[in-house]
C-alpha cells in the first residue's frame, strides 16, 4: 500500500493547488483521457517530489502522470494551456461561448470552482458535438452514381453513410456455425511456451525433478511437455468500394463474428481511404457494431484506390499491427481506379512484412476465371494463398472459401506462372 | 565516481549530461520523478531515438549495476526470473540415493538456493552493495501479453514468488526503465504503474549538441549540414525515418571518409547509413538529395549571416 498523501503539506495555505489539480484531472477525464481519482493523488505527490518552480517543470510533471499514450499529448497540451493560464479569463471567455450556463443569478459566485470545471467539461463536449453534427456531403447525384457501381469502379469518392439491415437470428446462428468451420491455412502457430502432456516430445525437467524428489529418487519416469500453439494475429483489409458493395454487409457480419471469436484481430476497411474499424467491431451486438462502423467509414461504395490505401497501411499501421507473425487477409476484387499505379510496390512491401498474405477474391464466379485486370495482376505474384470465391451467398461460403485446402504453396511461385499466362493471353 | 540521486530536475539534466546524454528538460522531469518516487520509467518512441541509452547512462553515472532483460515473444518465467539447475539436482538425487537420505530432506535440499539460477528479474530484486541496480526491460512490446501480466505484480510489489522456495522481495526497488518501440500497444494497467514519456526526434539545436558530445572530432560545418539534412529527411514520407543513432553513425562514417562537408555524390554513396529501406533510398537518392542539400546550405547561409 502506498502511504496517504500529506495533503496539508502540499498546500500553499488555502488548498487551491490541490483543488485545481483535481479540477484539471476532471477536465482531462471529460476530454476522454482515462484518469481515475488515484491519478490526482499521484499528481499531487509528484508535484511535491519535484518542487515546482517553473511552469515548464509543472507542465512536464503533470504530463508524466496524466498522459500514457502519445495521442493523448495534444489534448493534455490544449487543456493545460487553457486551464493554467488564468481561470478568470477562461471564465469570461466561456460566458461568451455558453450563455445559458451563466444564468444571471449569483449562484456562480458562491462555488465558482465547481461551476468552472463543469462548464469546461461541457465546453469540451460541446466541441465534440459540433464535429459529429457537421452534415456529411451527400447529394442525389452521388446516389445515382452508386447504382451502377457494381462490376465497375467509379472515379469519384462517394461520401455517404450506410444503413445496414439488421442481422436476423438465422444469420447469427449461421455466422457462429461458419466460424466453427473456419480453418485458415496454417492456423495455429507454435509458441515458445509449453504445457504438460503425456505424449510430449520434450522432457519437463521441472516436473520430473519434483516427482523424483517426492519419491526419493525411486521413480524413473519422465514428465513430458509439448509446445503450446496459438492463433497468430489476423489483420483483415476489406475492400468496400462500389464493385464490392453486394458483399459488404455479409463480410462485415463475418468480420464482426471473427473479431469477437478470437483475440488479436484488426480490421481495416478501404475504398478511397483506409479506416480502422477494429474498435467498432468489438461491440458484442452485431447491429450496434455495424451501426458504429457505418458511422465511422466515409467512403462506402465509392471508387477503389488499392495502392494508395495499402501505402497508407504500410506507412501508418504495419509496424504497429503486423508484429508477432501476423497473417493478412486481403478481401478485394482487385479492380483499381488508379489503374494499379504503385500497387505492385505496396503489395510487395505488405507481403514482406507479414507472415502470410491471403487474398480472397469474390469476383471469381466462374471456375475458369483468370485474373486479367491490372490490379489483380499486380497483387497476384505476392500473395501466399489465393482464395477465389465462386459463389458468395452466405457466411458459410466465406468460411469454406478460406478453409479450402489448396496445399502448401511457395510464396508467389504458383500464381506467378498463372499471372504471366494471363498477361500473354490476348483479350 | 558515482553521483548521488538527483534531487531536482536541474540535477537530472546535469546527471544525464555527465553521462554524455543530452536530454530535454521534459525528459529530465520524468527521470527525476521516476528516481524520487521509485516508480518505473516507461519510454516509448521510434527506434534509434536513445531510449535504451537512458538506462545505460543512469547505471553508469549513478554507479549502479545495469541488468538488462531483452524481451521477445514467448519470454517466460524460466528465462526472465529463475530456473532450477536440473543437471545438478539430478546428480544430487543420485548421491542422496547412495547415502540413503530421507525423502523429505532430499526434497528440501534440491530446491534450495544452491540450485537456483538467477535470471535478470530475480537479480534485480536481490540486494546489491552499490545500491539498487538499474533494471532495463528492453522492447517490452516484443514480449507477449502473459508476460506483461506477470510484470504487473513484480513492478508494483517488487517481489516474486518461487513455489518451491518462497517469496523474494527487493530491499529497495530497482531503478526500472521500460522501453517500447510501439509495435503493439502495451496495456494501460502496466503503463499506469509507470511514468510515461514519449521520446521524440530532437530538434536541430539539440541534435547538433548531441553530435558535439557523441562525435567530437567531426568538423563543425559537416555536423551542421548533416543535422540540417537529417531534419529535412524527417519531414519526408519515408517508411523508416532516421533516428539519432543513424545521424551519429552517418557523421562518424563521413569523418572516417575524411569529408569536411556534404556533397551530393557523398550523400548518394553513404545514404545506407541513415536510410535502411531500399524504397526510401531510391526515393531520396540523386536529384531529391541534391535539392535538399541545396536548401540546407541556403538555410545555413542565412542563419550564419
Amino acid at each position: 500500500m502506498t502511504p496517504p498523501v500529506d495533503l496539508a503539506g502540499a498546500d500553499d495555505g488555502d488548498g487551491r493547488l490541490i483543488a485545481n489539480v483535481v479540477h484539471f484531472a476532471r477536465i482531462l477525464r471529460g476530454a476522454g483521457l482515462p484518469i481515475g481519482p488515484g491519478r490526482s493523488i499521484e499528481a499531487v505527490r509528484a508535484l511535491q517530489a519535484i518542487g515546482v518552480l517553473s511552469r515548464q517543470d509543472f507542465y512536464w510533471t503533470l504530463h508524466a502522470v496524466f498522459v500514457n499514450r502519445r495521442d493523448q499529448h495534444e489534448v493534455f497540451d490544449q487543456a493545460f494551456n487553457l486551464f493554467w493560464r488564468d481561470p478568470q479569463i477562461l471564465e469570461r471567455l466561456l460566458s461568451f461561448l455558453l450563455p445559458q450556463a451563466l444564468s444571471p443569478d449569483g449562484e456562480k459566485r458562491q462555488d465558482g470552482k465547481e461551476k468552472l470545471s463543469r462548464r469546461l467539461a461541457e465546453a469540451f463536449q460541446a466541441g465534440h458535438q459540433h464535429d459529429r453534427d457537421r452534415p456529411k456531403p451527400l447529394s442525389n447525384e452521388e446516389d445515382e452514381q452508386q447504382i451502377d457501381a457494381v462490376m465497375t469502379w467509379s472515379n469519384r469518392e462517394i461520401l455517404q453513410e450506410k444503413d445496414f439491415e439488421q442481422m436476423s437470428n438465422a444469420e447469427l446462428a449461421q455466422a457462429k456455425l461458419a466460424l466453427a468451420r473456419l480453418k485458415l491455412p496454417f492456423n495455429e502457430m507454435k509458441t515458445r511456451r509449453f504445457r504438460p502432456s503425456h505424449r510430449g516430445a520434450r522432457i519437463d525437467f521441472r516436473a520430473t525433478l519434483r516427482a523424483w524428489a517426492r519419491s526419493g529418487g525411486n521413480s524413473a519416469s519422465f514428465a513430458r511437455r509439448v509446445q503450446r500453439t496459438r492463433l497468430p494475429p489476423l489483420i483483415v483489409l476489406c475492400d468496400v468500394s462500389g464493385s464490392m458493395e453486394r458483399y459488404t454487409r455479409m463480410f462485415l457480419h463475418f468480420l464482426h463474428a471473427l473479431t469477437n471469436d478470437r483475440a488479436r484481430v484488426h480490421v481495416f476497411l478501404f475504398g478511397t481511404r483506409l479506416t480502422n474499424i477494429t474498435r467498432a467491431l468489438r461491440h458484442k451486438d452485431p447491429d450496434r457494431a455495424l451501426a458504429k462502423v457505418a458511422a465511422s467509414v466515409e467512403d462506402w461504395a465509392g471508387g477503389t484506390r488499392i495502392g494508395h490505401c495499402l501505402a497508407e497501411f504500410n506507412l501508418r499501421w504495419s509496424r504497429r499491427v503486423l508484429g508477432q507473425n501476423a497473417t493478412v487477409l486481403l478481401i478485394s476484387d482487385g479492380l483499381d481506379r488508379d489503374a494499379a499505379v504503385g500497387l505492385e510496390d505496396e503489395v510487395e512491401r505488405l507481403s514482406k512484412s507479414c507472415r502470410r498474405l491471403i487474398w480472397l477474391n469474390p469476383l471469381l464466379r466462374f471456375s475458369g476465371f483468370e485474373p486479367k485486370s491490372s490490379g489483380a495482376r499486380a497483387i497476384l505474384p505476392f500473395v501466399d494463398d489465393f482464395r477465389p470465391a465462386h459463389s458468395l451467398a452466405s457466411l458459410g461460403s466465406i468460411a469454406d472459401a478460406l478453409s479450402a485446402d489448396v496445399g502448401a504453396t511457395r510464396r508467389g511461385y504458383r500464381w506467378q506462372s498463372r499471372a504471366t499466362a494471363a498477361t500473354t493471353q490476348p483479350g | 565516481m558515482p553521483s548521488p540521486l538527483p534531487r531536482s530536475v536541474d540535477d537530472s539534466v546535469k546527471l544525464l549530461r555527465d553521462g554524455g546524454y543530452v536530454a530535454d528538460r521534459s525528459l529530465a522531469t520524468a527521470v527525476t520523478l521516476a528516481l524520487k518516487l521509485e516508480r518505473p520509467l516507461f519510454l516509448e518512441g521510434e527506434a534509434g531515438v536513445g531510449k535504451t541509452e537512458i538506462a545505460k547512462v543512469l547505471a553508469q553515472t549513478l554507479g549502479r549495476r545495469l541488468i538488462r532483460l531483452q524481451c521477445y515473444e514467448g519470454l517466460d518465467v524460466a528465462a526472465a526470473v529463475y530456473e532450477w539447475n536440473y543437471a545438478r539436482q539430478m546428480i544430487e538425487i543420485r548421491m542422496a540415493e547412495a547415502d540413503s537420505t530421507s525423502r523429505s530432506s532430499i526434497e528440501q535440499e534440491i530446491f534450495s538456493e544452491r540450485f537456483l539460477i538467477r535470471r535478470p528479474l530475480l537479480q534485480a530484486l536481490s540486494p546489491d552493495p552499490a545500491g539498487p541496480p538499474v533494471l532495463l526491460i528492453d522492447e517490452l512490446d516484443r514480449a507477449d501479453e502473459p508476460f506483461e501480466a506477470f510484470l504487473l505484480e513484480t513492478l508494483s510489489d517488487w517481489q516474486v514468488t518461487i513455489p518451491e522456495f518462497g517469496t523474494v522481495k527487493a530491499p529497495a526497488p530497482p531503478i526500472t526503465v521500460i522501453t517500447s518501440n510501439r509495435t503493439r500497444e502495451i496495456h494501460d494497467a502496466l503503463k499506469r504503474r509507470c511514468y510515461y514519456y514519449w521520446v521524440d526526434y530532437p530538434d536541430a539545436a539539440r541534435e547538433l549538441e548531441i553530435l558535439r558530445v557523441k562525435a567530437p572530432d567531426a568538423p563543425r560545418r559537416l555536423s551542421r549540414e548533416v543535422v540540417g539534412f537529417v531534419q529535412k529527411l524527417r519531414g519526408e514520407e519515408l517508411f523508416k525515418l532516421p533516428g539519432v543513432a543513424e545521424t551519429i553513425d552517418w557523421v562518424k562514417a563521413l569523418v572516417a571518409l575524411d569529408k569536411i562537408e556534404l556533397d551530393p555524390e557523398t550523400i548518394n554513396d553513404t545514404l545506407g547509413a541513415i536510410l535502411k529501406y531500399q524504397d526510401d533510398i531510391a526515393k531520396i537518392r540523386g536529384a531529391t538529395a541534391a535539392q535538399m542539400l541545396a536548401q540546407v546550405r541556403a538555410e545555413l547561409a542565412t542563419a550564419g549571416a
